[in-house]
This record gives structure tokens, C-alpha cells and sequence, in this order.
């Protein structure tokens, strides 16, 4: 079907301002990421996809400007004994970063696979994209994997001792960065990887994640402070046999944040957890959008979001599980909840099941609501003063989302942000 | 179910246990009745749209009215976001209108009213005689009459056949009458409230239904009138390729209240037909709105042949303060189903509830749910779907709660829950939930399940057979909304969920 003329420029006036890295092995992945963006086009406002997030700032040609945050508090993870891998406006520095070499792991950057024929990461570069676009089509994730110049294929071979932090430091207050990242999960091997910074102005990110048989992957999130950016992010994750996916994604503050992660069971037994909390204020958008399918037999999967909007914030959820026929004894599990600090903000959520097996167990609830006036009055009468007690029912209220992260230091550090963030809009 | 034939009653179970059983073991309204039709030619255009409002005797306005819409029609696209598969129809290979030849000349009363038809209600358990209770209600003797009476409007295929207790009804101040009798007669109620809750332009089937409808129901309850008795309509589709545009008008004013009731019926057939109703609700100040349905269209045989395609928009308006609307539905017929009975919650404090349940078997879909939309303040709204699939049918939730910046300190409740037989079916929920202030409070929980085999075991423990069992466990599942049903629904309705899952077991 041919494409809605406004579609159709939108996608050509974007894609003629991008040049296509020529070269190296990763060539025709590129090209058919390339004519995939060209047959679906661009999202915009009618796609019922995009139905409660505007596209238009992400799709444009020029990205919006977005003014570099003077950071107050030391970055997060700072303390943590871990890999640095750091990029400035979407590009590898080799000098702010660590030595890349860590047992148990290899790392290599994404530029580097132009000069190379052969690397096991070929085989998985834009296939789970390619995948994750039927039945929803996701034109940007295309988008990624046809122009993203700089990212790392990560290879997990056994358990590195420390955690590999990925950090995106933002710059330039008219950087646009595309971001690409393929990880591999060996059999049995286990790996943490952390994520923190605002990366861009605009930043479009996409991580592939390969977990084979019996492979763990601890994946722990966090969105920059800086308030006027903006992120379209895409998480690919297959799951394989007995394999565990726990992902976690803390995002404070940015004028829009788009968070897609789209799972999928292939092999029996394994265990996927998506979660995330947010916290807004003002003319913060944030957007939760999640596709799991199970398509094996007796697997998990957990969503838990959480959203705390305040001064007319917008949080948005958009959750599917989707149970193929013959996934038997699958136990989908999905709660999306918003806490509303104010009556300006707004929660839009739909929670979607779609179920073609019978000896299932899905469920998926979704609140939406103020503060509980009698749980405020207990603390209050005990002597806690109003703005504490308001904090501590809100962090209580995110709580079940931060607990999806199993390590202790990690959720410690991610509810000190959360308090603080609160602490200081008292 | 065809060993029944053979079935030899078990000690203890008397006959008319196994008569019973034989009886609801199938499809029992797929016959048809043969009697003279007048049909209008083939296709929609306005000449057909002129024809129609012609037959119905009606004034400029309407036929005007009726013209705009279809002008409209023709520029709009079918929707397609349903999950819903069928093959293309083709509207111009449809009838529009078909009515029975005696019925030309309209019968005064219904003892002028052809016998066959009246033979064919009777048949359907529907007799038109002013009895005092529906058939198949048991100990209905001796309840008290009081209360107990139903006033039926009888559509068949495009007319309305006949309308019982007209009289009294009257005397209580009530309106209730076919569409086109209300049009001619009491066009400035119909002028200004037809059109008024589901606009001319809302969706492509109610469009066309706007174009072409050729009969329905109307209902007017004056300000501070309890309806004596439950008002229903029985649509019946009964000639080939034609489809059913019935459009129902209800209207309660301040502070009266009215139960009504809708049943629906067609003969099984090997071609699809299309029906395609629109019924808008005004409820005003204070009054109170009931609408129960029922809906048995022919689903299809068990290959998937034919069937009904029901594509319906019925939507309620809370216009005034306290106003409040219930709607509640059994839907276990028709090849395809389109619909999602609404509540808009105008006026503050109104209240809006939807029960429902859902039964897909064979090749069964259905798409189906509600809106509540919030705006005004301490408005409140309750949804619970239960939906059952069995067989090769697809069975979806699809809903929308809206809480406008304005409706302040409203509530919704959602509970959606489906029940998967076997594993070649699906169930699945798309709901919508749109909260825009914070002193509402809206949940939503969905859960998705197959029938438990500890309590199918319990019931085979106890000597029962597994499709009795499973029966049983589905109207213990369905119990929330069975019980929200009329009395003389909910017999009907719980005999409905054993039939519809016929055969899905084993």
C-alpha cells in the first residue's frame, strides 16, 4: 500500500539529511534496515501506535535544541567499581573511557566492524529488529539500524567481575545522536550492564540482546537529568532456553522519552522482568511501550511501571503480551500504575493481552490515582511533616518497580535519585 | 451432540430433563419462515434511501436527513482496526428493505396482523398476544402480575410487525412504538433527539444505518414515570440477503425510569448477512436507563458458513445530573461481531455500567466492550466483561475509560476476565485508559484462564459429564454479569452460555 503523502516527504526530507556508513560487513543489514524505513515510513500522528506520543520532534530533520544540564550531583553509578564506556553526543571517547578489556567479555565498537568481513556480530546486527517489526511496525528502530555509526558489540562469554557501564555524556546542545548496540549472551555466561547520561538532544538508541541457552543478562538504566532532551530508544531482546532478561530504566526529567522493549521467549523455561519508574514534572512526556511474545512453553514475564507526574507531566503505557498458540504454562504478569502529584497531569495507559493458548495465566492491571489521603494522615499524625510524608508514600508507591533490580547497591543508589529528585520539588 | 438421538435417560433423570437438553442442543431458531416478501431492489442509493423513507410514510426532513447521511456514507471507509477477519462485503449485493407483502397495508391492531407472523413469534418463544410474561419462565404462573408484564415491538426483517400493550402504556403517559410510526407521529421528539447521541457522521455502519434503517424502536418516558412494565424488541432477520438496519431511540426524562430489553434471531443460512443497528440513549435528570440484550444471530455453522455480521453502535447519554444507564449484553450469536455499547457521563454525579458477557465458538468472532466517557464531576462507572472462547473463535475486550480534566473525583472499576476452552481459540483485551485529573481514580484488571481442572474434577467426581461440568464452571464465571440480568433474561442467558459452547469440550 502505498504511503499517506505527508508520510511519505516526512520520511524522504529525513532520510536524504542521513548518509548510509558504507563498507565493512555490516553493508547489506544496512540496506535492508534502509528499504524496510522506506516501505513503512516515518511514524506520525495517525499511526494508532503513536496514538498518545508525538513522533513529529523525533522524525524531524533538524534535531530540536536542548540546553546541556550543569550537573549538580556527581553522575550516577560514579561510585561503582565498573567498565567505563563512554560517548559524547552519540560518539566513542577513547580517552574518557576504560581499557575495554575485561575477563569474560569482549567489547569492540561498532565503527570498527567497517573495516571487517567476518564478525560473529553480522549475524544478529538489525535481525532482532527486523524481527520486532511485525506485528508493530517500528520505522525508527529501522532507522537506527541503517544510519547508527558508533555503538559496541558486546560478546558475553563468562561472568565479568565488574559491571560494563555505558555512559552517554551530552554536549552539544544540537547533537543528534543515533546509537546502535548488539549483545551476545553465551551459554551460562552472566553480565550486568548499566546505562546512564542524556546522551543528545535527540537520541535515537537501539540495543539488540541475544540471550542464548541458560545465559543472564542484568540490564539497569538510567535517563539524563537534562530536562529539554528528547529519546526514542529500542530494546530487542530473544530469550533462549532457561535464560533470565531483567531490565530495569529509571528516567528523571526530558521532554520526551520514548522506551521501547520488545521481548521475545524462543526457547522454554526463561525469565524476562521489564521494569521501569519515572518521575516528571511540567512539560515531561514519557512513554512505555512493550511487546512480549512468548512463543516457548513455561516462561515468565513480568512488567512492572511505575510513573509519579506532576505540573501537567504525561506519562503513557503501552504494554502487550502477546501468548502465540502452543505456548502452554506461560504466566504473563503486567502492571502499570501513575501516581498523580496534581490535576494537570495525565495518565494514558493501554494494557494489551493477546492469547491464543489456553493453559495460560496472564493478567495485567492498571491504576491511576492521587496520593492516599489516609496513608498521608497516618504518617502525618505520627509526626512526619507533609513533604516527607508525601515523599516517602511516593517512593513507597515506586518501590515495586525498584525492586525488579536484584542488586542491592544498585536499587540503594536508584532510590537515593529518587528522593532526592523529590526532596528538592518539596 | 448428535448421540443425544440415541441418549437413554439414566435412572432418576426423567424425560423431560432429557427433552430439555435434546432441545437446547442446537441452534433452535434456524428455521425460517416461508411467507410472501416485498423487497426493494438490490444495492444502497439514494433512490433506495428515498424509497425507503417513502414506505415509512415519512416527512421531507427525515427523507432530507436520511440523504445527507448517505452522501456521507459514500465517503467513508470501512473500519478495519477490529480484530476481526471476514471477507469484503459488498454492499450493493445486499436488499435493503424487505417486509412482508401483508404487511402494505398497516394492520390497525394486532389481531389484524398475519397470522404466519404471528405464528413465527410464537415459534420464537415471543408470542404477541398481551400475555403477561415471556414463555419458558419457570413458575412465571404464579407470579404476581403486577410488574410482571412485557410490552413487545416486533421487528421483522425491515418492519415493525406490531407493538402490545400500547394502550397501556399510553395511559401511563409512555411512548412506545416503531421508529417510523414515531417519526410521523411525534416528529418533534424524534427531530430533536435523533441524531443527537450518535451524530450522523460517528462511524461508517452508523452512517449507513442512518441512510437506510427502515424501522426500530421508540421509546419516550415523560418526566417522573416509572414504566410500568419492561418494554422489550425482538428483531428477527427471516428473508435472504438482507441486511438489518434497526435504529432505536430511547429517551427518559427527568427522573423516570425504564427497563428494555432487545432479543435477536435469523434462520441459519450458508451467506452472511449483514445487520447493522444504531440505538441512542438520552437520559436526563435524575432517570434511569436499563438495556439488557440478548443477542442470538445465527453464528455460523460449526465450518464457519455463513452467519451473521453484526456491526452495531449503541451509545447512552447521562444529559443530566444522577442520571444513570446499565447496560448489560449476552452476546453468543452472530458470525462477527462490531460492537461497544457506550456511556457518556455528562452530568455530574451520573452513573454508567456495562456487564457483559461474550461467547465465541467455532469460528465465532467477536470484538466487543464499552466506553465510559467521564465528564462530569463524581461521575462513576463499573465494567465487567467476562469472555469465553472456545472451539476456533477469537473473542476481544476492547475498551476505553476517559477521565476529562473536568470530571473531577470520578471513579471506574474494569475487570476483564477471559476464559479460553481448548487451544485453538483466543481471547484478548485492548483496553484504553485515559486519566486526565488526579482526584479520579480509575483501575483496570484483566486476567486470562482456562477452566480449572480441580473444579472440572469436582464436578466429574459428582457424576457429572465434562460438557455439563464445563457448563456449569462458565456460569459460575459469568455469574457477575448473569446476575445483573432481568429475570426473564438471565434464564435465557444461562441456558444461551450451555448451548454456545456446545461441542468445545473434548
Amino acid at each position: 500500500m502505498a504511503l499517506p503523502e505527508l508520510k511519505q516527504s516526512t520520511t524522504a526530507a529525513r532520510l536524504a539529511a542521513l548518509s548510509l556508513p558504507e563498507g565493512g560487513c555490516l553493508e547489506v543489514a544496512r540496506r535492508a534496515a534502509l528499504s524496510r524505513v522506506q516501505s513503512m515510513g516515518l511514524p506520525d500522528r495517525r499511526d494508532e501506535y503513536w496514538k498518545y506520543t508525538r513522533p513529529d520532534t523525533l522524525t524531524a530533520v533538524e534535531a530540536p535544541r536542548a540546553a546541556v544540564l550543569e550537573a549538580g550531583e556527581a553522575p550516577m553509578f560514579a561510585e561503582f567499581d565498573r567498565l567505563k564506556v563512554v560517548f559524547v553526543d552519540g560518539v566513542f571517547d577513547a580517552e574518557a573511557s576504560d581499557d575495554l578489556a575485561l575477563e569474560g567479555v569482549t567489547i569492540e565498537r561498532l565503527s570498527d566492524l567497517r573495516s571487517k568481513d567476518i564478525h560473529w556480530a553480522k549475524d544478529l546486527y538489525g535481525v532482532l529488529e527486523a524481527r520486532g517489526q511485525s506485528p508493530v511496525e517500528r520505522p525508527l528502530a529501522a532507522l537506527n539500524t541503517a544510519f547508527a555509526e558508533d555503538g559496541v558489540v558486546i560478546h558475553v562469554t563468562g561472568s565479568p567481575s565488574k559491571p560494563i557501564n555505558l555512559i552517554y555524556v551530552h554536549d552539544s546542545d544540537s547533537s543528534d545522536a543515533i546509537l546502535h548496540h548488539v549483545v551476545k549472551v553465551d551459554s551460562g555466561a552472566e553480565a550486568t550492564i548499566l546505562e546512564n547520561g542524556p546522551a543528545a538532544s535527540r537520541f535515537n538508541k537501539a540495543m539488540e540482546i541475544d540471550i542464548a541457552d541458560g545465559g543472564t543478562l542484568h540490564l539497569v538504566r538510567a535517563q539524563g537529568r537534562d530536562h529539554e532532551r528528547r529519546a526514542a530508544t529500542h530494546l530487542f531482546a530473544r530469550l533462549g532456553s532457561e535464560s533470565v532478561f531483567k531490565s530495569f530504566t529509571l528516567t528523571v526529567n526530558g521532554v520526551l522519552t520514548r522506551n521501547e522493549a520488545i521481548v521475545e521467549f524462543t526457547g522454554d523455561d526463561a525469565v524476562a522482568h521489564v521494569a521501569g519508574a519515572c518521575v516528571g514534572d511540567g512539560d515531561f512526556h514519557h512513554d512505555d511501550t512493550v511487546f512480549i511474545t512468548h512463543d516457548a512453553v513455561n516462561c515468565e514475564s513480568r512488567q512492572v511501571f511505575k510513573k509519579v507526574l506532576r505540573n501537567g507531566a504525561t506519562g503513557v503505557f503501552q504494554g502487550k503480551i502477546l501468548v502465540k498458540p502452543g505456548a502452554q504454562k506461560t504466566d504473563g504478569y503486567q502492571i502499570s500504575q501513575s501516581l498523580l502529584l496534581d490535576d494537570d497531569s495525565q495518565f494514558l495507559a493501554k494494557p494489551e493481552l493477546e492469547i491464543y493458548a489456553d493453559d495460560v495465566a496472564c493478567s495485567h492491571g492498571s491504576t491511576s490515582g492521587a496520593i492516599d489521603e489516609d496513608g498521608l494522615f497516618y504518617l502525618r499524625s505520627r509526626g512526619v511533616p507533609e513533604g516527607e510524608a508525601t515523599d516517602l508514600m511516593t517512593l513507597a508507591f515506586l518501590a515495586e518497580a525498584v525492586q525488579e533490580i536484584d542488586s542491592d547497591e544498585i536499587a540503594a543508589e536508584v532510590n537515593e535519585r529518587l528522593h532526592g529528585w523529590l526532596s528538592r520539588r518539596r | 451432540m448428535a448421540a443425544l438421538d440415541q441418549f437413554e435417560a439414566k435412572e432418576g433423570v426423567d424425560q423431560e430433563t432429557v427433552d430439555a437438553v435434546r432441545e437446547v442442543s442446537t441452534y433452535k431458531y434456524g428455521w425460517d419462515t416461508d411467507i410472501e416478501m416485498e423487497y426493494a431492489p438490490k444495492g444502497v442509493n439514494p433512490d433506495i434511501v428515498r424509497l425507503i423513507s417513502g414506505k415509512n410514510e415519512e416527512p421531507e426532513w427525515m427523507t432530507e436527513w436520511r440523504l445527507q447521511a448517505f452522501e456521507r456514507w459514500t465517503g467513508m471507509k470501512e473500519p478495519n482496526w477490529a480484530m476481526v477477519n471476514y471477507p469484503e462485503i459488498n454492499f450493493q449485493d445486499q436488499y435493503y428493505y424487505a417486509r412482508p407483502k401483508s404487511m402494505e397495508v398497516k394492520p390497525k391492531s394486532l389481531d389484524e396482523v398475519d397470522p404466519k407472523l404471528l405464528a413465527t413469534y410464537e415459534k420464537l418463544g415471543i408470542p404477541l398476544k398481551e400475555q403477561l410474561i415471556l414463555a419458558g419462565v419457570e413458575g412465571a404462573e404464579d407470579a404476581p402480575t403486577e410488574g410482571r408484564k412485557v410490552a413487545v415491538d416486533a421487528v421483522f426483517d425491515s418492519v415493525s410487525v406490531g407493538t402490545t400493550f400500547q394502550k397501556e402504556l399510553r395511559e401511563a403517559g409512555v411512548i412506545f412504538c416503531s421508529i417510523s410510526e414515531a417519526i410521523r407521529e411525534h416528529p418533534e421528539l424524534v427531530k430533536k433527539y435523533l441524531g443527537s447521541v450518535v451524530p450522523v457522521s460517528d462511524n461508517f455502519y452508523a452512517t449507513l444505518n442512518s441512510a437506510v434503517f427502515s424501522d426500530g424502536s421508540f421509546v419516550y418516558v415523560p418526566p417522573g414515570v416509572r414504566c410500568p412494565m419492561e418494554l422489550s424488541t425482538y428483531f428477527r432477520i427471516n428473508a435472504e440477503n438482507t441486511g438489518q438496519f434497526e435504529r432505536t431511540l430511547i429517551i427518559a426524562d427527568k427522573g423516570s425510569y425504564v427497563s428494555y430489553l432487545e432479543g435477536c434471531t435469523a434462520p441459519q443460512r450458508d451467506t452472511a448477512q449483514l445487520h447493522a443497528a444504531v440505538v441512542e440513549i438520552i437520559i436526563e435528570e435524575d432517570a434511569e436507563v436499563k438495556y439488557s440484550t440478548v443477542q442470538n444471530w445465527f453464528p455460523g455453522d460449526e465450518n464457519g458458513k455463513g452467519g451473521i455480521y453484526n456491526f452495531v453502535t449503541k451509545r447512552a447519554d447521562c444529559r443530566g445530573d444522577r442520571a444513570k444507564v446499565m447496560w448489560t449484553q449476552v452476546e453468543t450469536g452472530s458470525a462477527v461481531t462490531w460492537k461497544y455499547p457506550s456511556c457518556i457521563l455528562r452530568g455530574d454525579d451520573s452513573q454508567g455500567e456495562f456487564y457483559s458477557i461474550a461467547i465465541a465458538n467455532n469460528y465465532q468472532q467477536a470484538d466487543t466492550g464499552t466506553k465510559m466517557i467521564h465528564l462530569g464531576k463524581n461521575t462513576k462507572s463499573r465494567i465487567v466483561s467476562k469472555g469465553i472462547s472456545a472451539g476456533k473463535a477469537q473473542n476481544t475486550y476492547r475498551g476505553l475509560v476517559s477521565m476529562h480534566p473536568k470530571a473531577k473525583n470520578s471513579r471506574n472499576y474494569t475487570q476483564c476476565d477471559s476464559l479460553l476452552i481448548g487451544d485453538k481459540c483466543g481471547a484478548h483485551t485492548v483496553p484504553y485508559i485515559e486519566v486526565k485529573n488526579n482526584s479520579s481514580r480509575c483501575e483496570h484488571e484483566a486476567t486470562t484462564s482456562k477452566v480449572d481442572d480441580d473444579q472440572l474434577f469436582y464436578c466429574r467426581q459428582r457424576g457429572m459429564d465434562e460438557e455439563e461440568a464445563v457448563a456449569l464452571v462458565v456460569n459460575g464465571f459469568c455469574k457477575d454479569v448473569l446476575q445483573a440480568l432481568p429475570m426473564e433474561f438471565a434464564m435465557e442467558a444461562q441456558q444461551l452460555v450451555a448451548i454456545s459452547l456446545e461441542g468445545s469440550v473434548g
